[in-house]
């Protein structure tokens, strides 16, 4: 307009006129940089929607959480503008740039031209679209404005609503709790701050914080924002939970700021598109900050802007270099909670983790290395040695020379010579403890090995050390070789659950209870799993443990089952399924045959067999029709067989004195009383059962986990049959003489063997195993043993007799029978 | 860009440590992962061993163990892993702004054996 196209400066010389939009941390550090390099090369105008200087954003959560003061966090106070005769226009944003007459236009009417143009609007938060989203009260985390409006909220204490896991939601909800609300996070993920933390990680954060007092509500679909007289009042979510709420914040995610730059018709995809000089589209346009998207990538933290401040100067003023992109890592700024995490830790082909969890000081430690570099870090209670993990990644240094000490941190695997893991044990002093739980120091277990205690055994019984909870078996292992050398024999006989750990079957059962385990990443956390989320053998094996153990309480972990038990049908070779409902005893009757067959017609199932356990598999029925085969087969009574599961499969029986000349009792009554009694419950491994009118026993109970053979006296029970690969043939357990005690002895047996066998050992070695003396001494030594496994099995018995077909067929987990999508080229390459 | 790549719909249609799948018509039916360290793949849903629907296994680390005779496929490469020797075809896959897409020119293959 009629402003000069440029005026000359102090030196004489022309200046360009740079006109940024955005006063904020990339924008003014951009100028930063530049007055750097040549501060008479530009006259240089800022506008800045925010009516205020240019302050540390990131230090918003400090001033939330009362540990900083606004006047704390200023990078750039009035003077330093008036200092370097920069013309700051703050309150008053820009509303349009018109690039054919080079100049930008603000709300207020003033029309400012360029030379240049920086753009540095940063992002915008993202509104999650519920209704209820514009009600007062429901605010954002992005600028002091924010911070104000949270903090005169909190002055009235009350409930405060996070909505978002994320770095944000959880720095939010960190302050107002400090600040004296009462704080639920809503987070739509499984695990918090998912993108940074793996689930090992994201587990151990989500207690901290429970301990701290937050509610942490994860799976949690936000449905609704309610309010009253256009104030906000609480949130609903998708499951039909309401939590009241005064305020709530919403904090799931950024989007780059990219209103104004679209408008001007420069290339904006999911951010202003900029080349390594971070010039837009029009060359008299430069961008930089989480508003520019370079080489695909869109950035929201700030290490990254720092770097495409520096190539931004150096192209600004006559230099370039060029910003090739950057690795990121991230903290979470939670006083007392140590988080770390940077590069990808998703693992992979040849790529190897490292794990290092210490308990006792809540440490979770991976590190991802693949080809002698370092991938990945995670960090948890101690993120000490974060900083040179970061550094390590950013270079790509070769870490082969470290490698067996990297797990240990900078000052360990930097410590020179000795990087034997042995080494590191070797360099504690004499006092060091070793075993937490029962005060050892490492003086005295080497004592102990010198005195004669050999192996782990006999230090566990010498000195105790090792001997309670067991995390410290590998420090001992360690002391045991470095003490014996050559003479150590080596790790234990006794095999583990699965490499993942060095904990026994038995060990982890005892201790889920001892010490109150009572969720997947937690025993991994606290037995000190070696690996970040376990296998396919241990995974099942916990998942087991723990429903065994907190019956009710546990919530089933269904991605660890093995996919009959996930589908609660038995997959086919291939890839259909088979369906097997129960028929009670054996028994069945016209109208539940004509369901079957029904089924078989309609599902056009191409096989229906009798099964070797006296009931009916329909075969070929695809994972999509499942779910309508259960209805029809729930329509007439029937219930799932779980001929899938580790659990209870069937109870065969012969006809008995109803029918047969030589039945002595009821075989199959008892037999149905029996299975409808012990059905849904999950054991070790399947688990069958059989009951015979008499000694010609043609139920076959002799090769039955549970067989009943009846005799005129009463029942004859015998346990730990099996008929598969090795034949073993029952032991009698001992007689009863009524249908009631043949029940709760069931009942207890079942108990017992739930409670105390390993994941995947049926009865049969089970009891090979312990011996037949054990099983009777846990059941008869105490007169009152039957009674009390019968009740612990009917207690939670009260919680899985509740068919999971019928729970399908009505909706539940849908997403594992339906396919995405299907694909439909229209023309196919051939 | 766009035209490439198949749109396959929002990362929260599959929990992690889950598979679905997708059917393509005259083509392989492929099996798109979520593991927990929130990391998307897409294979062909067929072991390398015996034809098995990986989208049925359990999934840790960036593996997937087959239902069938618990072959471990690595859902990075395809590869099995350890003794076990086989690959089946890996999709491209990137998820961008919260959606899953895939290559459509890998999407599109006629069918392996
Ligand atoms: C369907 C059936 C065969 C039949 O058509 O009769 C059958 C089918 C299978 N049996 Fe069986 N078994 C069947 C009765 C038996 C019996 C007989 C019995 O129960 O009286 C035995 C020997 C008795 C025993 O278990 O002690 C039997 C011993 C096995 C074994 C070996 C178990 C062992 O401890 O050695 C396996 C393998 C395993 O479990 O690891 C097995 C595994 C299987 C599996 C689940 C194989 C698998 O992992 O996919 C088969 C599933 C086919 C399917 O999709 O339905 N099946 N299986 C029978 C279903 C009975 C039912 O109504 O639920
Ligand atoms: C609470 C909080 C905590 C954070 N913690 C961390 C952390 O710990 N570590 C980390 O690395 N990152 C953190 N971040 C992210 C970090 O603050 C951002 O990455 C960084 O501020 C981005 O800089 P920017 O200049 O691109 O955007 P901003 O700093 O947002 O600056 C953009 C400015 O442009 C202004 N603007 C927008 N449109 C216009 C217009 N039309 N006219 C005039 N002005 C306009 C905006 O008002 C704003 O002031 C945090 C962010 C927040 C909100
Ligand atoms: S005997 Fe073998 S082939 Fe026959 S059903 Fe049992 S597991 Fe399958
Ligand atoms: S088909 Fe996959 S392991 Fe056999």
């Amino acid at each position: 307009m009629n402003a000069p196209m440029s005026f000359k400066g102090q030196a004489g010389q022309i200046r360009e006129r740079l006109v940024v939009i955005g006063n904020g941390m990339a924008g003014c550090r951009a100028i930063e940089e530049i007055l750097e390099r040549d501060p008479a090369r530009y006259a240089i105008t800022i506008f800045g929607a925010e009516p205020r200087v240019n302050y540390n954003r990131i230090m918003l959560s400090p001033v939330l959480a009362g540990e900083k003061t606004f006047d704390e966090i200023v990078i750039n106070d009035a003077a330093w503008y008036a200092d370097n005769a920069i013309t700051l226009i703050s309150g008053d944003p820009v509303a349009q740039i018109d690039r054919r007459t080079q100049t930008v236009i603000a709300q207020s009417g003033r029309v400012e031209p360029y030379d240049r143009l920086l753009i540095a609007t940063g992002s915008d938060p993202f509104i999650i679209p519920v209704p209820g989203k514009d009600l007062a009260g429901v605010v954002t985390f992005r600028d002091l404005d924010d911070v104000d409006r949270m903090l005169a909220a909190a002055e009235n204490g009350g409930a405060a609503v996070v909505i978002g896991g994320g770095l944000l939601g959880l720095e939010a909800a960190h302050g107002l709790s400090l600040r004296g609300m009462a704080v639920t996070v809503v987070h739509l993920m499984p695990t918090l701050m998912e993108r940074q933390l793996d689930e090992a990680a994201g587990w151990l954060l989500k207690e901290e914080l429970e301990r701290r007092g937050q509610v942490i509500l994860t799976d949690a679909d936000t449905a609704e924002i309610t309010g009253k007289d256009g104030h906000v009042s609480g949130v609903r979510l998708k499951d039909g939970r309401e939590i009241p709420a005064d305020i709530v914040v919403m904090a799931v995610g950024i989007k780059p700021s990219v209103a104004l730059a679209k408008a001007a018709g420069l290339d904006v995809e999911r951010g202003i598109m900029v080349d390594d000089h971070m010039v837009t589209s029009d060359p008299a346009i430069l961008a930089v900050g989480e508003c520019v998207q370079h080489r695909g990538a869109c950035y929201g933290l700030v290490a990254p802007l720092w770097d495409m401040c520096r190539a931004l100067a150096d192209h600004a003023t006559g230099s370039p270099t060029g910003y090739e992109g950057s690795v990121t890592s991230t903290k979470l700024k939670v006083s007392g909670i140590d988080v770390f995490s940077a590069g990808d830790f998703s693992g992979g082909d040849g790529a190897e983790d490292i794990v290092m969890r210490d308990a006792a000081r809540g440490i979770y430690k991976r590190v991802v290395v693949k080809d002698d570099r370092l991938l990945g870090a995670v960090l948890y209670g101690d993120t000490a040695d974060g900083n040179w993990y970061f550094d390590l990644l950013k270079r790509g240094e070769d870490i082969s020379g470290i490698r067996e000490a990297l797990i240990f941190g900078q000052a360990f695997a930097s410590g020179g010579a000795q990087l034997d893991p042995n080494a590191a044990v070797a360099a504690l002093s004499d006092d060091a403890e070793i075993c937490g739980c029962n005060g050892v120091s490492k003086g005295k277990v080497v004592g102990c090995i010198l005195g004669g205690a050999h192996s782990l055994d006999a230090v566990r019984s010498s000195c105790k050390a090792s001997a309670s909870c067991g995390s410290c078996t590998g420090l001992v292992e360690s002391l045991l070789a470095v003490t014996l050398g050559d003479e150590f024999a080596g790790e234990r006989v006794e095999k583990t659950v699965c490499k993942c750990t060095s904990f026994t079957h038995d060990d982890v059962r005892r201790l889920i209870i001892e010490k109150e385990l009572k969720a997947i990443p937690q025993v991994m956390q606290e037995l000190h799993w070696t690996t970040p989320d376990g296998c396919a053998s241990c995974r099942p094996a916990l998942n087991y443990y723990l429903v065994c153990a907190w019956p009710g309480e546990y919530v089933d972990d269904q991605k660890s089952r093995f996919v009959n038990e996930r589908m609660h049908a038995n997959i086919q070779k291939d890839g259909t399924y088979s369906v097997v409902p129960r028929m009670w005893g054996g028994l069945t009757n016209p109208r539940e045959l004509r369901a079957i067959a029904d089924v078989v017609e309609k599902f056009n199932a191409p096989m229906v067999k009798v099964t070797g356990g006296q009931r009916l598999d329909i075969f070929g029925i695809k994972k999509e029709d499942l779910p309508a085969v259960w209805a029809d087969l729930n329509a007439a009574g029937m219930v799932s067989g779980h001929a899938y599961g580790k659990s209870l499969r069937t109870v065969k029986t012969c006809v008995g004195s109803e029918w047969c000349r030589f039945g002595t009792q009821d075989s199959t009554g008892l037999g149905v009383q029996i299975e409808q009694s012990t059905w849904g419950s999950w054991m070790p491994h399947k688990f069958k059962i059989a009951v015979s009118g008499c000694p010609r026993n043609c139920a076959e109970a002799t090769i039955k986990d549970f067989g009943v053979i009846c005799v005129d006296s009463g029942y004859e029970l015998h346990v730990g049959g099996n008929g598969g690969i090795k034949v073993r043939v029952t032991d009698l357990l001992c007689k009863v003489a009524t249908e009631q005690e043949a029940l709760d002895h069931c009942a207890a047996f079942i108990q017992l063997y739930r409670e105390q066998a390993h994941y995947l050992e049926r009865t049969a070695p089970w009891i090979e195993r312990v011996g037949l003396d054990h099983v009777k001494a846990g059941l008869f030594d105490d007169p009152d043993s039957i009674r009390k496994l019968a009740a612990r099995f009917r207690y939670s018995q009260s919680f899985m007799q509740d068919d999971p077909w019928a729970k399908r067929a009505a909706g539940e987990d849908s997403e594992l029978h339906q396919h995405l999508a299907e694909v439909r080229p229209l023309e196919f390459v051939s | 860009m766009i035209g490439d790549w198949l749109d396959i719909g929002p990362v929260d249609q599959i929990a992690p440590g889950n598979a679905r799948t997708l059917p393509v018509r005259g083509g392989e039916e492929i099996a798109i992962f979520h593991t927990l360290d929130n990391q998307f793949y897409a294979l062909v849903n067929k072991c390398p061993h015996k034809q098995g629907p990986l989208s049925q296994g359990i999934v840790h680390g960036t593996i997937v163990t087959c239902p069938l005779h618990n072959w471990n496929i690595s859902l990075k490469s395809g590869e099995a892993l350890g003794e076990d020797k086989g690959c089946v075809p890996v999709v491209p896959l990137r998820v961008d702004a919260g959606r899953i897409y895939l290559l459509r020119e890998a999407v599109v293959v006629k069918k392996v054996a």
